[in-house]
């Protein structure tokens, strides 16, 4: 019995290594792009657009007989934003030998993950982390992003309210996530620099996935104040929104570009009329950004959703790149990345010194009759 | 000292308890009973919230008048949620009786990951919107704005079901067993109260309550999702304990006290420190009298 | 006979009683406020639940009356005991298995990819994570369900350590240790009274705060933006390359967890570990032999807090990042089930249930939309048909062997 046993051990042991080891050994003859995000999940919804994007453009690019004449790969990792899991994403990715990584869809997922690329130089171009420091500390070279940063962000929407709505008496709730807390503070800031005869009547936190917010927009109708500015995503905003129907508070509703999206509009459906969000300026126009929404519609039978427009310029700066540079040393890429324009789906963009692009504008959208206008 | 805004807190805070209180009670009865903290009741609750949801989205595309289709739906959610509640019991816990008391806890965790998965399966992972809003109700206007009506049916409807609730407690003849059962289990089957059915219908009230809390909340914050279940639930339970889980009137005492607590917190100090507030209360009232606020102290039998 | 008529109508029952049960949630969706019906998917349900109807009564209805000494499900529970049992009492055998599988974890990196190797430290922190939550949960019986909260304050201890005054990885280490030891003891003295569940709920509350506070007090925390660049430890100095980095990191997870492995085993057998069993099958029997009930606890959960800080510290260190949404419930839950699953009180299923529990959803990727409804279900199962959990504690016996033996005869 004790023999067997432990000859039944050795051999799962060794059925086990050759296993794990039988997969390191297949041939570098494609170019292989990493998508890690939330694939699943609750923040599915901003992970897989992403997903989505690059395999459309990788279809495009692959039928056109690849770039240097060889195909491009990709690889998804779904981490769901949890960082340890990341961490496994990100080696597993390297280890794969990736030329580049389009993602990483949330801000802390990000940072957890950033210094193993930074260490094994290999270059990520995210479509939605969006926390400044990925690119202002200067710490990250092989970081670069098609989105524009909260700081950006926030800025044009407390521009925005200082501005435009001439708001004097600002009250700003958000839900103590790192993207809706960034933006919030970011928008104090500004106010405090800008706005002289400005005042912040309440600043504070509300508890995501609370029943009811009914008491702090009472506070907010007490504290008499003039615009609600929110910072957080977009199914807090909707039952915010809710409560301020029902308790008859009928002021500006400002939030950051989380609520410029399709699901936002079919949750607080009503609610939603009125309320403005930032997002890059508007890319209907632009004709990348058109085919591509057809592109998805055809393949996917849905319209696309959060940030695709800036994953597939993602994966058009970063394939656009490979070429450019003909061959897939990092270097080469990254100064090809920083050193051309290239026409995509936010415009016609360039990367600077500290991997933030050049040319995507921010606008305030504001909803109407269930559809983002742009403010001009 | 503001006292309309103070009526105002307070009753966002009532409106909030008395939800906790609904689904607290399922707690505490499962726990009166079988010593269960049925960790997957708050899946009940969720699923309550999906299936109202549904219903309304049928009804709604039919063109029936707004309050037909709230009751309805409110009835098919406890309706269905009665039968999860009932099989939940038979498949993941009766199986179990006799075992240490960590097997079905274990087993109510795994049960709460599975149902919540299982609807973001064969639903959706995004949020939805409920299709119905509470009708605004004229007569309100008198309180000039401190009660709306969303929170006027929530509480009038738990204040109904929780006096209907103690009546079927004190009165009924199940309701006598039910208290048997609690207190001695073994000495209620020498009586002949058959201890299965007792359990089969603490569990069957338990999730009716919760599809109703469910319903009520989904028509109240307009939104439905496979996530709801759990705040909700730990919320829930934390008023049960804090009221003396085994206690029915102190389940209801317990929601409205959090509620209200988290209310004048939120209204008063700061929404940051909303939970931390709960939780923080729900530890003093455990360290400084362990049964709860009207619960029974135990006495250690040796 | 067991395909009477009766039991198969019974099953029809059963399956359309899931139909129905199952026809709201998987028959219908409303898509933009159209109804869509899916119907295959009920009936697919009722299939499923007819079979799975009929298994449940033979397991219950016919397998076990037969008895628990026979037949398959039996069979395999009492080798994996038997095998504990050996394990426990022959030393050639133990020995034989604790040097093969030494020798695979430590060549493991050596043959397989970064991302294997990455794995397999995450599992080992899980590892030691089970074995110190054993300690209060499975030897001392104190029901804890806010077990991330020590494991937090240990990774936020080296990472807020590391930030104000530099200090690096080695130092931190007991640093973190003895702070979270004092976290422990801070919760364990207010509730030194409360037993059973209500123990569990206090926990469960301080798991909650501890979280919460990591949130709110961002001034000191940083709160949900987490703390990044956290340094890796120091190899003597020498500057490491990524995949050294990720070998070293490898590295020092096995060795803590085979060190939190030897410690906690030792542990079982020492007095005071005889002392907390003792409390943990009768608190009150235990103090009439002249246990001090204060102390053992405060021991214990000294001891289990311990490992979790340390436990923390490897991880800010693996990770290089740390934020609050490492350590909510559902991580306390699963580092409770590692226990559950893999046998209160035992080492070797604790250490076995924890590599399987953290390994399986990497390897799961393959089904991941079905991976938490799977793991989920498993959970009720295993303690519908294990509930002792795969390798149960082997039981100390102290009557010499001839009277075993005699006993037999």
């Amino acid at each position: 019995m004790s023999k067997l046993f432990f000859k039944g051990i050795v051999a799962t042991f060794v059925g086990a290594i050759m296993t794990i080891s039988a997969h390191n050994v297949f041939a570098n003859d494609t170019i292989k792009i990493g998508v890690p995000g939330a694939h699943s999940g609750e923040l599915a919804s901003y992970g897989l657009p992403t997903l989505n994007a690059v395999n459309l453009v990788v279809d495009d690019i692959n039928a056109k007989g690849g770039i240097d004449g060889k195909q491009v790969e990709v690889i998804a990792f779904d981490e769901g934003c949890k960082a340890e899991i990341a961490t496994n994403a990100a080696t597993k990715l390297i280890s794969d030998g990736v030329v580049g990584i389009i993602g990483h869809t949330c801000s802390n997922a990000g940072k957890a993950v950033i210094s193993l690329y930074n260490d094994a130089n290999t270059i990520v171009v995210s479509p939605t982390i969006t926390a400044p420091e990925m690119t202002l500390s200067g710490k990250n070279p092989v970081f670069f992003r098609t989105v524009a940063n909260d700081l950006e962000t926030s800025i044009a929407g407390a521009k925005f309210v200082l501005d435009k709505l001439q708001a004097k008496r600002i009250a700003i709730l958000h839900d103590n996530s790192e993207y809706g807390k960034g933006y919030a503070v970011k928008a104090i800031e500004y106010f405090k620099e800008n706005g002289k005869d400005v005042e912040v009547v309440l600043f504070e936190a509300i508890t995501p996935g609370a029943a009811d917010y009914s008491s702090v927009i009472r506070k907010v109708i007490r504290a008499d104040a003039d615009v609600l500015m929110w910072g957080g995503y977009y199914p807090e905003a909707s039952k915010l929104l809710s409560n301020m129907y029902s308790l008859e508070l009928a002021i500006p509703f400002v939030g950051p570009d989380g609520l410029k999206d399709k699901g936002f509009i079919e949750l607080a459906g009503a609610d939603a009329e009125g309320v403005y969000a930032s997002g890059p300026t508007d890319t209907s126009a632009n004709p990348i950004s058109k085919e591509y929404a057809e592109k998805h519609l055809k393949k996917y039978g849905t319209t696309p959703g959060a940030f695709f427009d800036n994953a597939i310029s993602a994966t058009i700066a970063l394939l656009n790149a490979i070429d450019k540079a003909d061959s897939t040393d990092p270097k080469k890429i990254m100064d090809a990345l920083r050193s051309n324009d290239v026409e995509t789906a936010v415009g016609t963009i360039r990367f600077d010194e500290k991997g933030d692009a050049i040319g995507v504008g921010m606008s305030i959208y504001q909803i109407t009759n269930g559809e983002y206008v742009e403010m001009k | 000292m503001d006292w309309q805004y103070f009526l105002e807190i307070l009753f966002s805070g009532f409106t909030r308890g008395s939800i906790y209180a609904l689904i607290a009670l399922g707690y505490t009865m499962v726990y009166g009973i079988i010593e269960l903290i049925n960790f997957a009741h708050g899946e009940i609750y969720m699923i309550g919230a999906f299936t109202a949801f549904i219903v309304a989205g049928i009804l709604g595309t039919m063109g029936f008048p707004v309050s037909a289709i709230l009751i309805i739906a409110a009835l098919v959610a406890v309706l269905w949620c009665v039968a999860y509640g009932y099989t939940l019991e038979k498949v993941a816990y009766k199986p179990l009786r006799g075992q240490s008391r960590l097997a079905p806890l274990i087993s109510a965790i795994g049960m709460s990951i599975f149902l919540q998965n299982y609807v973001q399966l064969a639903q959706t992972a995004e949020f939805l919107r409920f299709p119905i809003r509470m009708p605004r109700i004229e007569f309100l206007s008198v309180f000039g704005g401190i009660l709306r009506s969303s929170d006027f049916v929530i509480l009038v409807t738990s204040a109904v079901i929780m006096t209907a609730l103690s009546l079927f407690i004190r009165y009924t003849k199940l309701g006598k067993a039910m208290r048997a059962t609690a207190q001695n289990r073994k000495m209620a089957m020498l009586l002949g109260i058959d201890a299965d059915k007792i359990i089969s219908l603490t569990f069957i009230i338990g999730s009716g309550l919760a599809a109703l809390g469910g319903t009520l909340i989904a028509t109240h914050t307009m939104q439905v999702g496979f996530g709801i279940g759990f705040m909700a639930g730990m919320k829930a339970f934390t008023a049960a304990v804090l009221g003396g889980i085994g206690s029915i009137p102190g389940a209801m005492l317990g929601g409205l006290v959090l509620g209200i607590a988290e209310s004048l917190t939120t209204g008063y100090f700061s929404g940051d420190y909303e939970d931390v507030l709960a939780f923080a209360l729900l530890a003093l009232i455990l360290i400084f009298r362990p049964s709860g606020i009207l619960g029974k102290a135990k006495v250690q039998k040796v | 006979m067991f395909l009477t008529p009766k039991r198969i109508f019974r099953s029809v029952l059963i399956s359309i009683w899931f139909m129905v049960l199952v026809f709201p949630i998987m028959g219908i969706r409303i898509v933009r406020r159209v109804p869509e019906y899916y119907l295959d998917r009920v009936l697919a349900v009722g299939v499923v639940i007819f079979f799975l109807s009929l298994l449940w009564a033979w397991y219950f209805e016919v397998y076990k009356e037969r008895g628990e000494t026979k037949g398959i499900f039996s069979k395999i529970g009492t080798t994996c005991s038997e095998f504990s049992q050996k394990i426990t009492n022959e030393e050639s055998i133990q020995r034989k298995i604790v040097l093969v599988t030494l020798l695979f974890f430590v060549a493991f990196p050596l043959f397989s990819s970064m991302y294997q190797t990455t794995i397999f430290s995450l599992a080992f922190l899980y590892v030691m994570l089970a074995l110190g939550l054993n300690i209060v949960v499975g030897i001392a019986g104190q029901l804890v369900l806010g077990y991330a909260a020590f494991y937090a304050i240990g990774a936020y201890s080296y990472a807020l350590i590391n930030q104000f005054f530099g200090l690096g990885f080695w130092i931190c280490l007991p640093i973190a240790g003895i702070i979270t030891i004092f976290a422990g003891l801070l919760l364990a003295f207010p509730v030194l009274r409360l037993r059973g569940d209500y123990l569990a709920i206090v926990t469960l509350g301080f798991g909650e705060i501890v979280r919460l506070l990591l949130i709110n007090w961002s001034s000191f925390t940083r709160g949900s933006q987490g703390i990044s660049n956290i340094p890796r430890p120091g190899f003597f100095g020498i500057e490491l390359s990524p995949a050294e980095t990720t070998m070293y990191i490898y590295y020092l997870c096995l060795l803590a967890a085979i060190l939190t492995i030897i410690i906690v085993a030792r542990l079982k057998n020492s007095r005071i570990g005889l002392a907390l069993q003792a409390l943990r099958e009768d608190e009150i029997a235990g103090e009439a032999m002249g246990i001090d009930l204060r102390k053992t606890k405060l021991a214990a959960f000294a001891l289990g807090s311990c490992w979790a800080g340390f436990a923390g510290v490897l991880f800010a260190a693996r990770n290089s990042y740390i934020n609050p949404t490492s350590f909510t419930f559902m991580d306390s839950a699963m580092i409770l089930s590692m226990v559950v699953l893999g046998g209160m009180g035992s080492i070797v299923g604790v250490t076995l249930a924890a590599l399987v529990l953290a390994i399986m959803p990497e390897y799961l990727r393959a089904f991941s939309e079905y991976r938490m409804l799977i793991f989920g279900l498993l959970m009720v199962a295993m303690m519908i048909f294990r509930p002792q959990g795969i390798i149960p504690p082997a039981k100390r016996k102290y009557y010499p062997t001839a009277l075993e033996n005699a006993e037999k005869k």
